[in-house]
């Protein structure tokens, strides 16, 4: 290791726990545009998190997965989703199903549930993984609470899209992990799909909205 | 010899990837829908060729005797699925739900999903293997929002955002297994191999696997679709192109609880970590009761067999979540067999929903009268699901049954009682839809019968024989599973 271990354990530390405090950011947004920052600024925090990590465990694949959360989640596709809210005018507005509040409140719930359930189970593993894999869960329930709290289709895939974030943190702090990149391309063909497929299905067109509780209502008809 | 053998699983997946390619840039959809059965049948000739030659397991790819059958039939369905296919899309494009330019994603589509699948069952990899199954996901979701009708987009977008929470859930759980193997067998490429993990197994941190399996159960057993993970299943059924119905029901399920059963062999492995079986027994009763109950209320006909297929993943997970040669045994069997009748009803029911020009069960009456050679295949194949003799379906539900009257007979109750529930609601609905007075269309039918009789004509046989060398194959992988 070229660097001295209680460093490296801090800035990693300073950098996991940005991105959940990025994490939080995202949850009481009330603007789609301040959700597409946010979100950058999530993937720009990833991908320094991951060249600290390349540098630190001496793995040079990993500045590919760096460059990967930078050029393609940091710039490529909050462009592409400005793009889709000026072009198909969706609202600007994030709509809640609850309340910033309670949601804020229920994060707070994950990350304490988290840090409890993998603390305690990864006792045996070094100190650096496992307060890591902590925050990598924590950044994964708080995207998942983002999916289920938000019901405009943008906002959930800017929620996957940090449950992946989070995903991508857990594997490059699990030390000398093969097809971290193979597997970090593989969820960007992922969403580069998804984003495609909003153009390319112009959902806007036939619903109106990209407001996924439009999509509900279709379904009266057919049970 | 020894040199070729070592090239076949790489050759069943780069055969399906080269069509996806091709299909990709060729024009003209009538080629193509050949070309498409004519690759599918070298993937499977391919796949054959592994039963007389079987490689050793390399650093990525491995063939062993539990994924071997599973190779087979995904590529045997594959093949019969892609023949119904070229009769399927013939009628789309006349009635103009497909458009050409639609047909060529289509078919790429179909033999990008065939590899992806086909990667998930030979990796040797944990996180290769996730790859797989993420890949098919994909693949599929793109093609179930085909038709781009409001009910279509609504499918894939329900599929894609549960399917892609499950297998980031999924992820987890391999990052987790990797966490375990690491401080046991070091780092790198080892510890991610199913050939390593599994001999070492009894070494891991009891504790990580077990959260480890909990986020694995939770995700893979979204791609499963047990309940209550199971809200994209029905939709995603019902909405798409009927060979994909086919293809999710009889195939990418088995790709989900194969995952699935692989974990769990690791667990079964380490006598500190938790059982599996409970868990599983659980998650695998409610959802045969779930939707057993559902089935009485479908309006739509293939909701009610994605529902059914539901049902009988339940009834797999509990065999396996039992555990023991016999429950297993009957799991491995079951498996097959609901592969084989379930993609058969669904070539059934994508020719009558064709005919009647609906999906609506209510709007589909007298197929015996007015089209007697579909009505007959669809009666055997929900007679076959319906879990009576002499299918087999019947064997392998009469041996989870028998073996958990032996083993634990209050669990036979709700079982069998869920058996029961299922078989009235198909004998409901069958009795509407092949008996009942004429309804909707009475076109001729321009099907292609033979992928639909092949397949009930090995259900029919495995019901009342099954040859003794398959038998002591299931019987060793019953025990390989623990």
């Amino acid at each position: 290791m070229p660097v001295m271990h209680g460093l490296a354990y801090d800035v990693a530390h300073v950098l996991a726990g940005g991105m959940l405090l990025v994490s939080f950011v995202l949850l009481y947004q009330r603007r789609m545009f301040a959700v597409m920052n946010s979100f950058a600024l999530h993937a720009i925090v990833l991908a320094l998190a991951v060249v600290w990590q390349a540098y630190v465990q001496a793995a040079p694949h990993l500045y590919i997965t760096a460059a990967i959360a930078l050029l393609f989640k940091g710039i490529a596709i909050p462009v592409a989703l400005h793009r889709i809210v000026v072009r198909l005018e969706i609202h600007r507005e994030v709509e809640t199903v609850i309340g910033v509040g309670s949601t804020m409140l229920g994060g707070i719930g994950l990350v304490a549930l988290s840090i409890l359930v993998v603390l305690p189970v990864t006792a045996s593993s070094a100190a650096f993984a496992r307060e890591d894999l902590a925050l990598a869960l924590s950044v994964v329930l708080l995207g998942l609470l983002m999916m289920i709290t938000r019901r405009n289709a943008i906002t959930q895939v800017v929620g996957f899209m940090s449950v992946e974030n989070g995903l991508i943190l857990a594997a490059t702090g699990a030390k000398g992990m093969p097809f971290v990149v193979e597997i970090s391309v593989a969820f960007s063909i992922l969403i580069a799909f998804v984003v495609f497929g909003m153009f390319f299905f112009r959902i806007r067109e036939r619903f109106d909205s990209l407001d996924v509780h439009y999509l509900g209502t279709f379904r009266g008809g057919q049970e | 010899m020894n040199r070729l053998a070592g090239d076949v699983p790489a050759a069943i997946l780069l055969i399906p990837l080269a069509g996806a390619l091709i299909f990709a840039v060729l024009p003209g959809y009538r080629l193509t829908a050949r070309l498409n059965i004519f690759v599918s049948l070298l993937t499977l000739a391919a796949a054959t060729s592994l039963l007389w030659a079987r490689p050793k397991a390399g650093p990525y790819l491995q063939v062993d005797d539990f994924n071997i059958y599973l190779i087979l039939l995904n590529t045997f369905v594959g093949f019969t699925t892609s023949i119904f296919s070229a009769s399927y899309i013939d009628h789309e494009l006349e009635i103009g739900r497909l458009t050409p330019a639609y047909l060529r994603f289509y078919h790429a589509m179909y033999q990008w999903m065939m590899f992806a699948m086909n990667l998930a069952l030979l990796s040797n990899n944990i996180g290769l293997m996730w790859v797989g199954v993420e890949t098919a996901t994909i693949s599929t979701v793109l093609l179930v929002g085909i038709y781009r009708t409001p009910a279509a987009l609504e499918a894939a977008w329900k599929y894609f955002i549960l399917g892609s929470v499950g297998i980031a859930l999924a992820m987890f759980g391999t990052i987790l297994i990797y966490f375990a193997a690491q401080s046991v067998i070091g780092e790198g490429l080892q510890a991610m191999a199913w050939t390593t993990l599994v001999g070492r197994a009894a070494e891991f941190d009891a504790p990580l696997l077990n959260l480890a399996f909990v986020f694995l159960l939770v995700g893979y057993g979204t791609k499963i679709g047990l309940a209550p993970l199971h809200a994209w299943l029905p939709d995603a059924h019902a909405e798409g192109p009927t060979p994909i119905s086919a293809v999710l029901s009889g195939l990418l399920l088995n790709i989900g609880l194969y995952a699935l059963l692989r974990f769990k062999m690791l667990l079964a492995a380490n006598p500190a970590a938790l059982a599996p079986g409970p868990l599983m027994i659980t998650m695998g009763l409610s959802s045969l009761l779930f939707a057993a109950i559902m089935l009485y209320r479908r309006r739509d006909i293939k909701r009610l067999f994605a529902y059914s297929s539901i049902e009988h993943m339940g009834i797999i997970t509990f065999a396996f979540g039992m555990g023991g040669p016999l429950a297993n045994f009957a799991g491995l069997l079951h498996m097959t067999m609901h592969s084989l009748t379930k993609s058969a009803i669904f070539y059934s029911v994508g020719h009558v929903a064709q005919i009647k020009e609906t999906q609506r069960i209510d709007q589909i009456g007298g197929l015996s009268v007015t089209h007697p050679v579909l009505a007959l295949g669809l009666t055997i194949g929900v007679l076959a699901i319906a879990g009576m003799p002499p299918f087999g379906i019947f064997m392998s539900e009469f041996l989870v049954v028998s073996s958990t009257f032996y083993r634990q007979p209050w669990l036979a109750v709700p079982l069998v009682a869920g058996l029961l529930i299922a078989l009235g609601a198909l004998a409901l609905h069958l009795q509407g839809i092949v008996f009942s007075e004429p309804k909707g269309g009475i076109a001729p039918a321009k099907a292609s019968y033979l992928p639909l009789f092949a397949h009930l004509a090995l259900v029919a046989v495995g019901g009342i024989y099954l040859p003794g060398p398959l038998v002591a194959w299931f019987q060793h992988v019953a025990k390989l599973l623990g």
